[in-house]
């Protein structure tokens, strides 16, 4: 059980004030989750032909003092790849003119306790065990800039505390998931999933629903499509918020017990599972609210 | 009469409650204002005297509560479970109400000028419920006594398992549920959709509603009736 | 002479499978299209207490004189948030068992009895009534899915509230009552037409899932002003997980409820095949305390098939902090007793048994209404077989009896207070119990997938 926040900037001046902006909704869904928390957030596009990928090493023996420059020089080395590492303790964005994949395998038998939590050309993905107050702080959630992220607090229902089972599950590139709620078949589509080759890191009951996802989208299924199949295989209880490179999506179940609230003014769009996470926005008084209807697609581009 | 105000940005929500609980019942104090409510959870709840409270902003969830006696205007939405077992007394929201509006209230009467969300209704035990809106899926799932006004549209699985609450609905419904019906309105039902709109300060023609009624047939275990249960 | 002309024994082998309750089941089946609906708990063997025994004092360990040293058994329940936690004088609660399912003269004899040995009754699936506030010192009101009778006034007058999220018999189900049992009372109490057949919601109607559980108990908080303690109760399935989010949510008291928990009616399937054994789920409850180090901050009580003094030693040794009865309740004011007590003689009821198709000692037809003892039922004739007084004397005697029974063993194990009972006090009989407790196998060091040999 969890709480959710998304966040939408419509005019491109407020992009920079975007992580200030989230930090007090973050902060409001301390109650629904006290366990971890975690976001993602979508920036200005690299080239083409580059990618970065957001890692993670709370889950290595170095843990915060793990070598990044390290890293960068082994990745110069072994695959002749000129990176640039941002890192901040255990997080850090590797960012170089790649084709991931290669690069991901290298990390993950190089360094196997090293977390890939995301890739993409846009995409940047934190997340770890705290309270929100003590992840947002660790990362300096309030200096982020970008178009539009997807964040996420933890309240484990069946699966541990770990940093690997926070919130938002990632597939693919540029695209992720946070979940409010509890699945009720995981299993299932899990055993439905790993024939078709698809890896899962995790017991948690979102990475399931993520896993089907990006299933349905490598088979060419757009998000709308995707997610009408999900509605078909997915059971139980469910808000999900997604973000992709250009656009946030939101769906709650047809029995929508799991809360979800939206604020709208020309300047931004805003999800939370509570009003409370919404009343300190600019301009909120004034805002368009509404309770997004079960079943339904929202799609808001960035 | 003597008014008394609270800022929830500065005050706890314990003191306004405690305040209701106690302090206006003994002191006298008949009218009570909440500003800054920034959806808290639980303001208002478990009144137990005639007091008024008027909160500007939006609510959390379990607004009015319980309520005996009191009465609550919200202006602004309400979040889930508004006037949740209400026994008597007055709740009204001037925005949208989120699931679970009025949920096995048991007297009073609710009044949602907007729309409601999912299961408003659900449980209800006696009182009257208006929504000058529309209502989500799932309204008045067994609901047992009470009477319910839906203005707008209905959802999904209207009056599931209803037992002998009545509704009365002006525009479409999505579907019914399991053992609801539509059955002729009758004059008793003009004059009750007229007197709860009245009490609601809603103006629409009795003539333009509908009577939603139970069935009765899931009342008894029965092999032949192809339940599904 | 041929083999052919040996008389042959006409063998009558039984099948294991296909045995004489599961042909019955199928012959009820089809000719009634219903699943069978009963009262009581799980009949079926199940791992329990008896496959756990004490390691009383001798050489290694001193035990307490009985009778002349103190063995305390004084119990406080809800001190985690409540600023009126509840305090009992036995470690033994009555469990939620609803008006409507029992008469009311029951309900008044509970009470009776639980005031005078100091402990709380529980209201059940069903809302509260005169009879029972009145008699019972220490009351529980439960607020379920149904929400039947449900009201603030009865929170106000309640000494604690407990947020039912299910019960052992039928976690994941709603409460029943059949329609022979909707007696006018009955049916004003709980909102419905006399006569129907009430089937409750299974889930709460204003909220779902830990995380709004978490506002709907700060929402009673409020609304009692934060003096009352919340108890949380759950059907026992993933206890570990739900004990832990229990907590999460603000509960002051857990309540775990096994599969051998009684009810007056539900379906037989769910009784039998759905929830884990008690032993089970005791052992997981106190772990997910232990996890969150909220052991004595959020007390524990278990319910479930506790039925002797050696149950309830035995589930405070594994670490709950007290437990509830119900079916063991019944059975001590005349439940399955072939005759009831009144005007000082016994009145023998062997006959109204069999009417039921059943005999004393098999009877689980609490659904009925029929009660041969005046127990289960709302008819006006039958419960007058249970006199307030009789059942209340009957009844605390047997609280006495556990409670004496409780305070031998602990002090035969060396301890002062019943609460000093500890996993290590125990051993386990059967692979199995010493599996599902976490103790050794007797007379080993063997804690199966825990310790080697």
């Amino acid at each position: 059980m969890c709480g959710i926040v998304g966040l939408l900037v419509k005019k491109p001046a407020l992009r920079p004030r975007l992580g200030e902006l989230m930090v007090p909704m973050l902060i409001g869904m301390t109650e629904r989750g006290p366990d971890s928390a975690g976001l993602a957030v979508f920036t200005e596009p690299l080239q083409e032909n580059a990618r970065k990928i957001s890692l993670y090493s709370g889950m290595s023996e170095e843990g915060a003092d793990f070598n990044w420059l390290g890293l960068g020089h082994e990745l110069k080395a072994h695959l002749g790849i000129d990176a640039t590492i941002t890192s901040q303790g255990n997080h850090a964005i590797l960012t170089a003119a790649i084709a991931p994949e290669p690069v991901k395998r290298w990390i993950k038998e190089r360094y196997p306790k090293l977390h890939i939590l995301s890739t993409g050309r846009s995409i940047d993905l934190y997340k770890d065990i705290g309270t929100p107050t003590e992840v947002a702080a660790r990362y300096a959630f309030s200096g982020l800039a970008g178009s539009h992220l997807v964040g996420h607090t933890r309240m484990a229902t069946e699966s541990a505390v770990t940093p690997d089972r926070a919130h938002p599950f990632t597939a693919g590139e540029d695209f992720c998931l946070v979940h409010n709620g509890s699945l009720s078949n995981p299993y299932g589509v899990r055993r439905m999933l790993e024939p078709h080759g698809i890896r899962f890191e995790t017991d948690n009951d979102t990475e399931a629903a993520c896993r089907f996802l990006e299933w349905r989208l490598r088979e060419g299924d757009d998000l709308e499509t995707a997610l009408q199949k999900g509605f078909e295989e997915l059971d139980g209880f469910y808000t999900f918020l997604m973000g992709t490179a250009d656009k946030l999506a939101l769906i709650r179940d047809p029995f929508a017990c799991k809360p979800a609230v939206v604020a709208e003014t020309d300047d931004y769009v805003a999800i939370a599972s509570e009003f409370r996470s919404l009343a300190h926005l600019p301009d909120i008084k004034h805002a368009t609210v509404f309770e997004p209807a079960p079943e339904e697609m929202y799609v808001w581009n960035a | 009469m003597e008014r008394m105000s609270f800022d929830l940005a500065q005050t706890s929500l314990r003191e306004l409650n405690s305040f209701l609980h106690r302090d206006a019942p003994a002191t006298g104090v008949r009218q009570v204002v909440v500003t800054n409510p920034d959806g808290a959870h639980n303001i208002a709840v478990g009144l137990d005297c005639p007091v008024e409270v008027e909160v500007h902003g939006h609510a959390g969830y379990y607004a009015g509560g319980m309520n005996k006696t009191g009465t609550v205007t919200i202006f602004g939405s309400a979040g889930t479970g508004v006037a949740e077992n209400m026994m008597s007394g007055r709740v009204q929201v001037k925005g949208f109400a989120s699931n679970g509006a009025g949920a096995s209230m048991h007297g009073g009467l609710l009044v949602i000028d907007g729309d409601a969300g999912l299961r408003c209704g659900i449980s209800l035990k006696g009182g009257d419920i208006v929504v000058g809106g529309s209502v989500g899926s799932f309204s008045a799932f067994m609901a047992q006594a009470g009477r319910m006004v839906i203005c707008g549209n209905a959802g999904d699985a209207l009056g599931d398992s209803l037992y002998e609450a009545v509704l009365y609905v002006k525009g479409h419904i999505k579907s019914l549920g399991a053992d609801a019906q539509i059955e002729p309105m009758g004059e008793a039902d003009f004059a009750v959709v007229r007197e709860l709109l009245d009490a609601a300060g809603l103006n629409h023609d009795p003539h333009d509603f509908k009577r939603v009624a139970s069935a009765r047939s899931l009342y008894h275990w029965n092999a032949e009736a192809d339940q599904e249960y | 002479m041929s083999s052919n002309d040996h008389p042959k024994t006409i063998a009558k082998e039984a099948s294991f499978g296909y045995d004489r309750k599961t042909i019955d089941y199928i012959r009820n089946a089809a000719a009634h299209g219903l699943y069978e609906i009963r009262g009581m708990g799980a009949k079926r063997a199940l791992p329990n207490f008896d496959d756990l025994v004490f390691l009383g004092a001798s050489l290694s360990r001193y035990p307490l004189e009985g009778y002349r040293e103190k063995c305390s058994t004084k119990t406080v329940l809800g001190t985690r948030f409540a600023t009126k936690p509840i305090e009992l004088d036995i470690p033994i609660t009555i469990a939620g068992m609803s008006f409507g399912s029992l008469s009311a003269n029951v309900k008044e004899a509970l009470g009776r009895a639980a005031s005078e040995v100091g402990t709380s009754t529980t209201t059940g699936d069903g809302g509260m009534t005169q009879e029972e506030r009145q008699s019972s010192k220490t009351l529980v009101y439960q607020c379920l899915p149904s929400r039947y009778g449900f009201n603030p006034d009865d929170v106000r007058r309640a000494d604690a509230i407990e947020m039912v999220i299910g019960q052992g018999a039928k976690p994941g189900g709603g409460g029943m009552l059949l329609g022979q049992k909707v007696s006018p009372r009955v049916a004003a109490m709980r909102t419905l037409p006399a006569g129907i057949d009430q089937r409750s919601a299974c889930r709460h109607p204003d909220w779902t899932g830990p995380d709004d559980l978490a506002i709907k108990i700060h929402e009673m908080r409020e609304l009692t002003d934060w003096e009352k303690p919340i108890y949380v109760k759950v059907g026992a399935t993933r206890t570990f997980n739900d004990v832990k989010l229990a907590v999460h949510s603000g509960a002051d008291v857990v309540v775990v409820d096994g599969m051998q928990g009684g009810t007056a009616a539900t379906q037989t399937c769910f009784i039998e095949h759905v929830g884990i054994p008690t032993l089970a789920a005791l052992r997981q409850a106190v772990d997910a305390l232990e996890d969150l180090n909220m052991k004595g901050k959020v007390q524990l009580i278990v319910s479930g098939g506790i039925r002797s003094g050696p149950d309830v030693a035995k589930a405070l040794a594994m670490g709950a902090d007290a437990v509830s009865i119900g079916q063991g309740v019944l059975i001590a004011l005349g439940c399955n007793h072939d005759s009831y007590w009144q005007d000082g003689a016994h009145h023998d009821v062997t006959a109204d048994y069999a009417a039921l198709g059943t005999a004393p000692g098999y009877c689980h037809h609490c659904h009925t209404g029929k009660c041969p003892v005046g127990i289960t039922t709302q008819d006006a004739v039958l419960e007058q077989r249970l006199t307030p007084e009789v059942g209340a004397r009957h009844l605390k005697n047997y609280l006495k009896t556990l409670n004496m029974e409780l305070t031998t063993i602990a002090r035969a194990c060396g301890k002062q207070n019943v609460h000093h009972l500890e996993p290590e006090d125990l051993v386990a009989l059967t692979i199995e119990a010493a599996a599902m407790a976490r103790v050794p196998l007797a007379g080993t060091a063997w804690i199966p997938g825990v310790t080697g040999y």
